[in-house]
């Protein structure tokens, strides 16, 4: 029964570190469904990371520190918005910039924070009934704060938007064809910036999660290019937020095993697994036919100018 | 014979549209000099003129996607800004556009459903489906609410374009060039539907350059010349001559000189040609025919029918699944386009801007691309900047290209000019094979007839030419022979004095020609 | 055209040179101005802040000599990265790489058994090779698999980062360092020898600043140059022209990742002297260089200039922190604040703003076309 203890612990944690993974992952669906690459993840979580331990720190209230990481998050994403939208810079290098403008701020903020653990920290939930299954119970439904259950639902909710509703039609053509949806009256800037502004508060989130929930502390550099991952990933769940769940999930698996199996493997071999994973991942859905049918957006990246010559 | 200008009167009737005095300048040229324009309620009024003459620029400012600099918008009488499309479609002005303005991975309800008011928040391309079915039955246009768009044929998708002006409500449709993308049965379809909807009480704007069209299907003609209203006319009381007078500013519309055929030894040959397009269906299935030297093989047929990817396989930009190509003798089946630019095979290509130019790169760089690697103009990998520059001198001269200097940034040309360059560069190294595709397209009269008179000019030279255009025109006037390509099959290959417009206009809706074995590829 | 008070902006294709130039130096003051809200938020006065530092770092030739220290790296991975740039290439992976070449010195300097004198010329030629391979990993994933280029450099860094982190901490743990993750100390022979009086290793100088030459004239002159402004700039046309892309972006970035290999020898062979933990062999140079090669605009001898600001700009983060007591973080605020006024302000470029005539009305009209 040993093996079966394991495999409990390793799904639970796997779940709770794919949480912040997984809400990033959907607000950046959710921008690049609009045709607006944002490379600034990274940098958006680590200020939430760094808000919410400062809120939460000094108000006593996590949930309080997550909304600010939210509103700090999308606030960040907005100004990108402006760059890339408005003022048509280049999106890579936007994006870049807000992650390394990002990292030395919260590192310049968090210096008297560095080190000192949360007294207020976001509270797990055991559910009622369902954490009496066996095995499944424990393993599922037992020690998650909500984050984990919003996270999933958000999914669902996001894909519904996306492929359900007048909503979903509009963002996608603006992804897809901008120059159409124009053409039909839709307010393309408004709309990429809805949907940049809306990925940068669940990027907040996210990062906020990592230091009131996960690791209630806070440590410079604690998104420990997380953000990376949530591209790569946006990429291997086909921009589809049912996909991003198990791709979550799946990279938070290998995060956790790195600690986990430090017994066999020297722990720093462990801690690269992640990120060569990703590599490898999007490596092997190059491969055959695959590339057909992750097909990105069809105006991903590209800024949008109505066609005066 | 220039009609009355309709003033802004307060009349019982005003008309549904005027444009009164518009002048748009973009930078170096001014599109629209203080255009004057009337559209009626139940009427049917073309917009003739060459490319470039300010006619879309002129309809894209009615459509609310271009400011005017100075000049007034009525619409029913009422004094109107628009400025925006979504103000234009309030309006009740619907345009279809000469590119699409398709969402293409979405379905044919998604794309109607976009921006529509009315629709419901879940599932909106459901509910729109039913409103769909009803619109398309009451004016023939047949369409599957559920199907992709890039499934759809250019004809197909010019229906849903329609539809989605339609279902907004629009009293005015501007239809820019629509016959370009259709068969001639096709174009008398779409003139049926065009008259139940004036029969309706809408008003149409048709944009066209070619006369015959104008001519069986408007009532009132206005004809645009460089940016400026030549004159309206009634379509009853006028001839072909007289607008080709109006439009092109001269008497005589120019003839090309067009020796007779010799044709030579084969100098390409395509069999059981098969390839996929970009999304790995098949869009080349089985094609066969042979090209000689100095003759011109016309490849006709829709937009979408395969000859994209036929160009892209003959000059090895994408891969052939089946069958082989073999030029001058070798079988260059899959090799690389370097390979096949070395052995002399030219290509002018379809997009000019995007693929035949580097437009950031100077007038000199764009005229040795593909020859850059090659002596006089590369040394053991070191470029020589005087051979290259003694070449540009030269092409520059010999062709005619209008350039500021040879070191201006391609992107600064015209279009003429550009297409210029791209013949200087593919046709001066004495090409045994020159494949073009599209070569004429949207230049204006001056740059076309030049450039068919290069492509005569290879003919007599004794280059095997593959002409690749939908502008059947075009084809019947260069070609020997036209192959008629057909969802990625030759319908038949006729020899171009035997050719009547309606069995070629069949072969491009799939009717096979039956002698097409018997006479051979 | 717009008109605004007594000014008119008109667009243009291309921009001059000038306007570049100005935008450029815009961009940068002012993200010095607000650069100044963070002395604020410490309770200084920037201005007094900005001269001290001004004083601190010019005033004499030793600390002067820190600016050129730190400007190494960025000069030989800037020069690399523009040469990316230029074929369109998201090399975002210097770091990596330049930890990559470090890895290598170190393993010639401690573990090959070569003759004294062979040992720096071997030391940079592996490194310039374990940058290089490395960096051309992510070029064949992307040309093969279209594998994004920006993750792969990205995630590589990270996989380098640990690796460097596992060699310091096992198996190349220095016996005599004790309880530090260090290797042992180079031998001298493995040492670069410095200006007099400074810490500047001035064979990676050179060797930076004849990289830029090389680079300058690669891309001008020479074919490998011509195809890949061709890729870069229209990669529709290289595939028309048959370039063969897989060998393009693997030259390219071998050259790219070489280069931020050799600023990776130089740091260990000319300043620590061992491998160390990631963090202290590179505090961001592969990250900075982008913002350097960034601003250079694609031309490398730029990259030499904008290296020498962002050089200038580590070092007084450097005085801020013993001088100042200011944390070393806002070099990191001011680089990213940098980055964000370039772009924002590149737009201007294609613009001509001049004083309008009179008869010039407030929108354009037809007065205009005349001209």
């Amino acid at each position: 029964m040993d093996w079966v203890n394991w495999l409990v612990s390793t799904v639970s944690r796997a779940l709770a570190f794919g949480v912040p993974l997984l809400w990033g992952t959907l607000g950046e669906i959710c921008a690049e469904r609009a045709g607006v690459v944002n490379l600034g993840v990274e940098g958006m979580m680590i200020l939430g990371a760094f808000t919410a331990f400062a809120v939460a720190q000094s108000t006593g209230q996590p949930g309080l520190g997550l909304l600010c990481a939210a509103l700090v998050g999308g606030g960040a994403a907005l100004f990108h918005a402006f760059l890339t939208v408005t003022l048509r810079a280049n999106q890579y290098v936007s994006g870049l910039a807000l992650s390394m403008f990002g990292l030395g701020l919260a590192g310049l903020l968090g210096r008297g924070w560095e080190g000192k653990p949360l007294a207020a920290t976001l509270p797990t939930l055991t559910l009622p009934g369902l954490a009496r299954i066996p095995v499944l119970g424990p393993m599922l439904f037992q020690d998650q704060t909500v984050l984990t259950y919003a996270g999933v639902l958000l999914a669902v909710l996001l894909w519904l938007l996306l492929f359900r509703t007048r909503w979903g039609v509009v963002i996608r053509s603006v992804g897809e064809s901008p120059a159409t949806a124009d053409a039909l009256g839709i307010r393309v800037s408004l709309v990429r910036y809805l949907c940049v502004g809306f990925g940068g508060l669940l990027a907040g989130v996210g990062g906020g999660y990592l230091s009131v929930a996960y690791r209630p502390a806070w440590t410079e550099g604690m998104s420990a290019g997380m953000g990376w991952i949530v591209i790569a990933l946006t990429i291997f769940a086909a921009w589809d937020p049912l996909q991003a769940i198990w791709g979550a999930f799946f990279f938070g698996a290998l995060y956790h095993l790195s600690y986990r199996l430090q017994a066999y493997l020297a722990p720093e071999l462990l801690k690269l697994m992640p990120y060569l994973f990703a590599v490898v991942v999007l490596a092997a859905s190059g491969f055959g036919g695959a590339r057909w049918r992750r097909r990105a957006p069809g105006a991903l990246g590209l800024p949008y100018v109505r066609g005066e010559r | 014979m220039v009609g009355p200008v309709h003033a802004p009167t307060p009349d019982a009737h005003p008309p549904l549209v005027l444009l009164k005095d518009i002048t748009k300048r973009f930078p170096g040229v001014v599109a629209n000099d203080r255009v004057t324009f009337a559209l009626h309620a139940g009427e049917i009024h073309a917009l003739l003129g060459e490319n470039g003459a300010g006619k879309t620029t002129l309809m894209n400012i009615l459509y609310g996607l271009y400011r005017p600099d100075s000049g007034e918008i009525w619409v029913k009488g009422r004094r109107v800004d628009i400025r925006s499309p979504r103000e234009a479609i309030q309006l009740g002005i619907g345009m279809v556009h000469q590119h699409f303005k398709l969402v293409l991975p979405h379905t044919v309800a998604e794309n109607v459903a976009l921006g529509l008011a009315g629709t419901p928040f879940w599932a909106p391309a459901r509910a729109i489906g039913r409103k769909l079915r009803e619109l398309s039955q009451r004016y023939g246009l047949p369409v599957d609410p559920d199907r992709r768009v890039w499934e759809l044929s250019a004809g197909e998708q010019q229906r849903v374009e329609i539809l989605k002006a339609l279902i907004r409500g629009a009293e005015v449709l501007i239809l820019d060039e629509p016959t370009s993308v259709l068969t001639p049965q096709e174009a008398q379809e779409l003139f049926k539907v065009l008259a139940r909807m004036k029969a309706e009480g809408h008003g149409i704007i048709f944009i066209s350059h070619k006369l015959d069209e104008v001519l069986s299907v408007a009532d009132r003609i206005t004809v645009m010349r460089r940016g400026r209203v030549v004159g309206t006319v009634l379509a009853a009381e006028t001839n072909k001559a007289e607008l080709a007078r109006m439009m092109v500013g001269r008497e005589v519309v120019f003839r090309l000189r067009k020796g007779t055929c010799r044709p030579g030894e084969e100098a390409l040959l395509v069999e059981d040609l098969h390839a996929r397009n970009d999304r790995g269906l098949w869009a080349l299935r089985g094609v066969t025919f042979r090209v000689c030297r100095g003759e011109i093989l016309g490849i006709a047929g829709v937009a979408g029918n395969g000859q994209r990817e036929l160009v892209e396989v003959l000059t090895g930009l994408r891969r052939a699944e089946r069958g082989r190509i073999v030029l001058l003798g070798r079988d260059v089946t899959n090799r690389s386009p370097r390979l096949l630019s070395d052995l002399g095979c030219a290509h002018v290509p379809e997009e000019r801007i995007r693929m035949g130019i580097v437009p950031a790169l100077s007038v000199e760089e764009n005229l040795v691309l593909k020859r850059h690697h090659r002596p006089p103009f590369c040394w053991r990998g070191l470029l020589r900047p005087k051979a290259v520059r003694a070449f540009a001198q030269k092409a520059v001269e010999d062709y005619a290209i209008m350039t500021p200097s040879l070191r201006t940034p391609a992107k600064l040309l015209s279009g003429g000019n550009i297409q210029r360059l791209i013949l200087a560069r593919e046709l001066s190294g004495k090409p045994a094979v020159v494949i073009a595709a599209h070569p004429t397209y949207g230049l204006d009269v001056g740059a076309t007839e030049q450039i068919r008179q290069l492509l005569l000019r290879q003919r007599e030279e004794g280059a095997a030419v593959l002409l690749v255009s939908e502008d059947l025109e075009e084809i019947l006037e260069l070609a020997d022979r036209i192959a008629v390509m057909f969802r990625g099959e030759i319908m038949g290959i006729v020899p171009a004095g035997e050719a009547s417009l309606e069995e070629i206009g069949l072969m491009m809706a799939g009717e096979r020609r039956l002698a097409v074995r018997s006479e051979g590829i | 055209m717009r008109r605004l008070g007594p000014l008119v902006f008109e667009p243009r294709l291309v921009p001059s040179r000038l306007a570049v130039l100005g935008v450029s130096l815009a961009a940068v003051l002012f993200a010095l101005l607000l650069a100044s809200a963070v002395f604020y938020g410490y309770g200084r006065n920037p201005w007094q802040a900005y001269a001290q530092i001004g004083r601190g770092l010019f005033g004499t030739w030793p600390s002067f000599s820190e600016v050129l220290r730190r400007a190494i790296p960025l000069i030989l991975c800037g020069v690399g990265l523009t040469l990316a740039f230029r074929a369109r290439f998201w090399n975002i992976g210097a770091e990596g790489q330049l930890l990559a070449g470090a890895v290598a010195a170190t393993g010639v300097a401690l573990f090959l058994p070569v003759p004294e004198g062979w040992r720096l010329p071997l030391m940079f030629l592996l490194g310039f090779l374990a940058g290089g391979v490395w960096a051309v990993i992510p070029a064949l994933l992307r040309v093969k698999l279209a594998v994004n280029d920006v993750i792969s450099t990205l995630m590589l860094n990270y996989v380098m980062a640990y690796i460097v982190e596992w060699l310091v901490h096992g198996p190349w743990k220095g016996p005599t360092m004790r309880g530090f993750a260090y290797t042992d100390a180079f031998p001298l022979s493995a040492r670069l020898s410095y200006l007099p009086g400074t810490r500047v290793h001035w064979l990676t100088l050179v060797l930076g600043i004849a990289a830029a030459l090389v680079v300058t004239g690669l891309l001008a002159r020479t074919r490998l140059g011509y195809e890949v402004r061709v890729v870069g700039q229209s990669p529709e046309a290289a595939r028309y022209a048959g370039i063969n892309f897989t060998a393009v972006f693997a030259l390219v970035m071998l050259l790219s990742g070489g280069l931020a290999g050799l600023a990776g020898v130089g740091e260990v062979a000319g300043i620590h002297w061992r491998l160390r933990s990631p963090g202290h062999i590179s505090m961001g140079y592969g990250y900075t260089a982008i913002i350097v090669a960034w601003l250079a605009r694609g031309s490398p001898l730029t990259a030499v200039l904008t290296a020498l600001l962002f050089g200038l700009i580590f070092a007084a983060g450097d005085y801020m922190k013993t001088a100042l007591g200011l944390p070393f973080q806002i070099t990191g605020v001011f680089n990213g604040l940098v980055l964000f006024c370039l772009i924002s302000f590149d737009l201007l470029m294609f613009w001509r703003v001049r004083l309008a005539r009179k008869e010039e009305a407030w929108t354009g009209s037809t007065g205009s076309s005349a001209r």
